[in-house]
């Protein structure tokens, strides 16, 4: 097996252990892995920032913005936007290497339980692209997301629009209509799955679309935390 | 036949000839797409799968995609994604630029520049490997020995003849530093660079300077290909891009290979008479080459373990010969780079004003090595990015840790050719510091000495 980021070989050390047991398949070498560091520390319970002090100023912001009840539960962020996941995810994501979103997958597994464990019955909703930018890049990194975890997976949304949300500001976004269509109704608790959390424009339009719907509650869970 | 060349000249921009383009890079018109060849983009063996735009064969390398367009499970490479995804289910296009004929410019060398002695006897043969159209010449010349003025004439030679020319390198610093220096010397003739991230991305000019990976684009349109530093990282390492260089070509073509450093496959070939070659022994301000020192030191790994420099290392650099020169100092690691900085900042305060480390995946890259270049920094701690192709008037080298394994013979010989480049300051003291002699320093040492005793020194 060889590293999917460094592509040097990886050698399992053999001993008793995984000897024993045949050891977990990873696809990342030692030397890479150490670079994949999770949000440690205290951030806040809503959207998974850093922060020391309790919910953060952007969050209750959305609070006012929804007169008191926030669409989203809480988001949870497994990894911060440091340089070497922001090049894993641009190669990924944008040149299109697929096979790249496995490094991801052992954490991402691990953190959706322990994050989401007492939500009873989730139904995991990928964020959709855009049937334009899907076709061009080939693959939807969310879906991709999704399929790692252990739940029931529904594609109920569609996406309108077509300009990237990565070029526009705060203000363009926050502003801009909703982008998102419902094709389902759901009466389960969701978890929207989404491969970053900038300003959670994105997903609070996806949300809302859903608690419109009859949607008891909506968590958001995101690989990196912008 | 001549007809048809008119016609291609004209109905297609510039743009497009001699190209290798994705599916998703085709343009929309129909009156160019037509004419494209479609290539087949993955070929599957028995055994291996070969993807046609790199050459790649190696299977890890080769990922599977469910794919959303045609919405089946397949192949693509990975090995050149960084140009672009290639995919099963898309074809490549081709545009052979093989019957296109290019401007005649009647002497365009706007270079007043003189050559030495020894650059104009290789530049000499460089215009008669051109003209008569061998395929293959290598100029073997020093660090420091000027070989792109060497190229000037062969160039000007070549685009009298209307031929399409390509500078290509294995380094994106290299390409940067070329750019400059050959559009000042041919002023009239439109002059491209190309690497990942260039601001020009269109490569329709008859005179190209691009990385040895932008050649994956490229599809049979060059006369002339002259290819710098044949033997740096990672074009002796990396099959695929040879295979590009080859490509891009044209059928009938000569290929310069210019090194300072030839490695074995290459001096195999000279020793056999079987490649046309030159050796230009001499620096063009007619001095010597400075000869490294080895200096062992016991403590070595033990300091570098603490993130601290030998004390037989400061000093040294409280003892320089000419405490005027800037320092270089090599490192093997970028984190070393990183951890030395801090502590070379407090050691060394009295001596160095500015310390700065740079490795390849600094984003101020560009701008540290020029504010080096204007004295603005006094010690630039480095891995081997700036082990070639970059020119400081006055410094001195040490390399730390000489005998790790990233310092091969070729490197060593290309780190130590970083002094005395100057006619100001044509000598500078190299140490190679290690705490155990290598072949790789025992080789280097020696290749210099022969190669001051071929300049007659």
């Amino acid at each position: 097996m060889h590293c999917l980021w460094c592509h040097e070989e990886i050698l399992q050390e053999i001993n008793w252990i995984n000897l024993l047991s045949p050891p977990k398949q990873t696809r990342i070498c030692y030397r890479c892995s150490e670079q994949l560091i999770v949000i440690s520390g205290n951030r806040c319970p809503q959207c998974s920032r850093l922060n020391e002090r309790g919910i953060c100023n952007d969050c209750l912001r959305w609070k006012e913005l929804f007169e008191g009840e926030d669409v989203i539960t809480f988001n949870y962020s497994v990894f911060p936007y440091t340089s070497f996941i922001k090049e894993v995810v641009a190669k990924w994501k944008y040149r299109g290497d697929y096979e790249l979103g496995f490094i991801f997958r052992e954490k991402f597994l691990q953190f959706f339980k322990e994050a989401f464990q007492s939500v009873s019955d989730p139904i995991v909703v990928p964020i959709p692209l855009s049937k334009e930018r899907l076709f061009e890049r080939g693959f939807n990194q969310t879906e991709m997301l999704a399929s790692f975890l252990p739940v029931e997976t529904q594609h109920v949304l569609t996406r309108v629009q077509g300009e990237k949300q990565a070029k526009k500001t705060r203000v363009e976004r926050i502003s801009s209509e909703n982008p998102f269509n419902l094709k389902k109704k759901l009466n389960n608790s969701v978890i929207l799955v989404d491969d970053i959390y900038t300003t959670g424009t994105t997903l609070r339009h996806a949300a809302k679309l859903l608690r419109e719907s009859g949607c008891p509650d909506v968590y958001t869970y995101t690989l990196v935390r912008g | 036949m001549e007809k048809q060349v008119y016609q291609i000249q004209h109905l297609l921009p510039k743009s497009y000839i001699g190209k290798l383009l994705l599916e998703s890079e085709l343009p929309e018109d129909p009156n160019i797409i037509k004419h494209f060849t479609k290539l087949p983009p993955i070929k599957k063996e028995l055994f291996q799968v070969i993807c046609q735009r790199c050459n790649n064969k190696t299977p890890h390398l080769f990922g599977n995609i469910p794919c959303a367009k045609c919405n089946g499970n397949h192949i693509y490479c990975r090995n050149c994604i960084m140009m672009g995804r290639v995919m099963e289910c898309e074809y490549l296009y081709a545009c052979s630029g093989e019957e296109v004929k290019w401007t005649s410019y009647n002497s365009c060398l706007t270079w007043e520049g003189e050559l030495t002695k020894a650059q104009q006897h290789a530049s000499n043969q460089i215009v008669d490997a051109i003209q008569k159209g061998q395929s293959e010449f290598l100029v073997w010349a020093v660090c420091g020995a000027g070989k792109t003025e060497m190229l000037f004439e062969g160039i000007e030679v070549g685009l009298k003849l209307g031929k399409r020319i390509c500078i290509a390198t294995p380094r994106a610093d290299v390409v940067r530093e070329l750019k400059p220096r050959i559009q000042e010397a041919f002023q009239e003739v439109p002059v491209q660079a190309l690497y990942g991230g260039s601001e020009e991305k269109e490569g329709s000019s008859q005179l190209i300077i691009a990385t040895t990976h932008q050649l994956l684009r490229f599809y049979r349109t060059f006369d002339i290909v002259i290819i710098d530093e044949i033997d740096a990282f990672p074009y002796h390492h990396d099959p695929s891009l040879s295979f590009a260089v080859n490509r891009a070509k044209k059928t009938k073509h000569t290929t310069i290979y210019l090194t300072a450093t030839p490695r074995k496959d290459l001096r195999l070939r000279i020793a056999l008479n079987k490649l046309p070659h030159t050796f230009v022994p001499l620096r063009y301000h007619g001095h010597p080459l400075p000869v490294p020192t080895l200096q062992i030191s016991y403590s070595l790994q033990k300091a570098l373990n603490e993130k601290k420099v030998p004390q037989i290392l400061l000093h040294w650099m409280k003892n320089r010969q000419n405490p005027n020169r800037q320092l270089l100092i090599f490192v093997p690691t970028i984190s070393l780079a990183d951890e030395l900085t801090t502590y070379l900042k407090e050691q060394t305060e009295v001596l160095f004003k500015k310390v700065v480390s740079v490795h390849a995946e600094d984003e101020d890259r560009v701008v540290k090595i020029n504010q080096f270049r204007q004295r603005e920094i006094d010690l630039l701690i480095t891995t081997t990015i700036l082990e070639r192709g970059v020119t400081f008037p006055s410094v001195d080298v040490i390399v730390l840790d000489a005998g790790h394994e990233v310092f091969d013979e070729a490197a060593l010989v290309q780190i130590a050719g970083r002094a005395g480049r100057s006619a100001d300051d044509p000598t500078g003291e190299i140490v190679f510091l290690h705490d155990g002699k290598t072949t790789a320093m025992v080789n280097a040492v020696r290749s210099i000495k022969q190669m001051n005793k071929r300049g007659g020194f």
